[in-house]
């Protein structure tokens, strides 16, 4: 589903981020992706929605490679995934239910449709009861959670988070886990990379580790 | 096609309901928009009225052809039949010099030195009103009847018609350039506050491009911003010259009663109306598109 081969990304100024990476990760499986900050664990991750390119190598999802995706095709790629921020990228002019409504705006739903998968999406997350408050009045686990349910609302088939447990607390933190999970567990590819990798051991994932932009 | 139509509705309420939060800025920015197109359209109207004016109150443009005095009734007659058969004249009447006479005997102070006259000094004569009121074609016909025979003298009432067209011109040409300047400020404010826009939704471009927004799907709030603030623009401007029109109108229809005229002002009408309308959509459009050209980073992200 998603394949890296010899995968290089040096950022302006000579820093080398990645150095040639190679794996892959079939459908349905759930990855954790760890290693010290500054390992290359969010460059790798935005390879994939092309947010970063790679200097060299090629990235493949869906049999497609990412690396020389045309910018017109960019849109159409991200649709296909769900991603969640480190920063979460919530919008704050608007309440719950509009953020969790621009993707589904974005690809074009009719709009009562588009109320369902919202509505549908926020009870997964267990947000169904906050639709119309600010983000700001949410907690810090609430708003990762609303990050989730936007992230999940086109039901993608490969979900891809950075840091989701970061700044809360082990409660919080170990809910989030457990919703990856369940996302997991119903068929979704997961690729989650965090340095709470302890949170994710009762699940049996797979894990890759990082180390200055090489596997481990 | 579904999805797309969808699409360009919410893009439109995105865009009312942005006009919508901040009142007082849109309502300024009307305002702004609107008097500068008002200046244009009022122009407009009043060269409308006026030329209409011309037209009602003015004599049309006559032709005088004078016979040569040894001209007979039947010269006359044959000159008379020419002139009805020809196609540029309308209506052709013919002054014996008898009438002519007469008329000018019966005007005070003229009628003793005519007396005095051994013979009658007025040729047979013909009043042309031509159906053309181009000087070009006046000017033609003057030079073919005069080529007719027997016939001494024409003479062409046309130095006021070239004058008035003159002026005419000249002040649909100051018209033009006004609004051409005032397009142009139009423009500026719109490529302004689209510059704004975009600021203010700086994060919610970052998000829409990360969660696979297209280029179109972001720019076409802020072209139906930029066009819809263009709209009410108009709107104002239509206002502006209506209200305008409609305080002028008892001045103006007493100053026509004073010189005798059936004269009323009119508006704005629809043609011009649906066409500053449309003239603001589109530079409004204008505006937001090389705004968003210059503001708008084509996110290769």
């Amino acid at each position: 589903m998603i394949r890296f081969e010899q995968v290089s990304k040096r950022y302006p100024g000579g820093i080398e981020a990645l150095h040639e990476l190679g794996f892959s990760i079939e459908a349905g499986e759930m990855i954790i992706l760890s290693g010290h900050s500054g390992a290359g664990k969010s460059t790798l991750l935005k390879l994939i929605p092309a947010i970063e390119r790679p200097t060299r190598g090629a990235v493949i999802v869906n049999g497609q490679n990412v690396a020389a995706l045309k910018r017109a095709g960019i849109p159409f790629l991200r649709r296909k995934l769900g991603l969640i921020f480190q920063d979460q990228k919530l919008l704050f002019d608007r309440n719950v239910f509009d953020n969790v409504m621009l993707p589904l705006a974005i690809a074009g739903v009719a709009p009562r449709d588009a109320a369902r998968r919202v509505r549908a999406a926020l009870d997964k997350v267990g947000l169904l009861d906050r639709e119309k408050a600010m983000p700001v009045a949410l907690s810090g686990g609430e708003q990762q959670r609303l990050a989730i349910a936007r992230a999940v609302v086109n039901r993608p088939a490969i979900l891809i988070a950075d840091e989701p447990t970061a700044h809360l607390d082990d409660d919080y933190a170990r809910d989030i886990a457990e919703t990856f999970h369940s996302f997991n567990q119903v068929g979704v590819t997961v690729l989650v990379a965090t340095h709470h990798d302890a949170l994710f051991a009762p699940f049996m994932t797979r894990r890759l580790t990082l180390s200055h932009g090489r596997l481990a | 096609m579904r999805a797309w139509l969808i699409q360009h509705r919410e893009a439109a309420a995105d865009a009312l309901r942005r006009l919508a939060a901040t009142p007082v800025n849109s309502l300024l920015g009307a305002l702004v928009l609107g008097i500068a197109l008002a200046l244009p359209a009022g122009g407009e109207m009043l060269l409308t009225n006026f030329q209409r004016l011309v037209r009602n109150a003015a004599a049309t443009p006559q032709l005088s052809l004078f016979m040569t005095l040894d001209a007979g009734r039947k010269d006359a007659a044959e000159i008379e039949a020419r002139l009805r058969r020809h196609p540029l004249t309308g209506e052709v009447r013919f002054v014996p010099r008898e009438d002519a006479l007469r008329r000018f005997k019966a005007s005070e102070g003229l009628g003793e030195v005519i007396e005095s006259l051994p013979r009658n000094p007025f040729p047979d004569a013909f009043v042309v009103v031509p159906r053309s009121e181009s000087p070009e074609e006046l000017e033609r016909m003057r030079a073919e009847f005069a080529k007719y025979p027997r016939v001494e003298h024409v003479q062409l009432d046309s130095a006021w018609v070239k004058k008035l067209d003159a002026m005419l011109r000249l002040s649909r040409l100051a018209v033009a350039l006004l609004a051409g300047l005032l397009g142009v400020a139009l423009v500026a404010v719109t490529f302004n506050t689209l510059r704004l826009q975009i600021l203010t939704r700086s994060a919610e471009v970052e998000v829409s491009r990360l969660l696979g927004a297209t280029d179109s799907f972001i720019r076409r709030p802020l072209y139906y911003f930029g066009a819809l603030q263009g709209l009410a623009g108009g709107i104002v401007a239509w206002i502006i010259v209506f209200a305008a029109a409609q305080l002028l109108k008892a001045p103006v229809g007493e100053l026509a009663a004073l010189y005798s005229l059936d004269f009323a002002l009119r508006a704005l009408p629809p043609a011009d109306s649906l066409a500053l309308l449309g003239a603001a959509v589109l530079l409004g459009w204008l505006g937001a598109w090389l705004s968003l050209g210059r503001h708008l980073r084509n996110g290769d992200r």
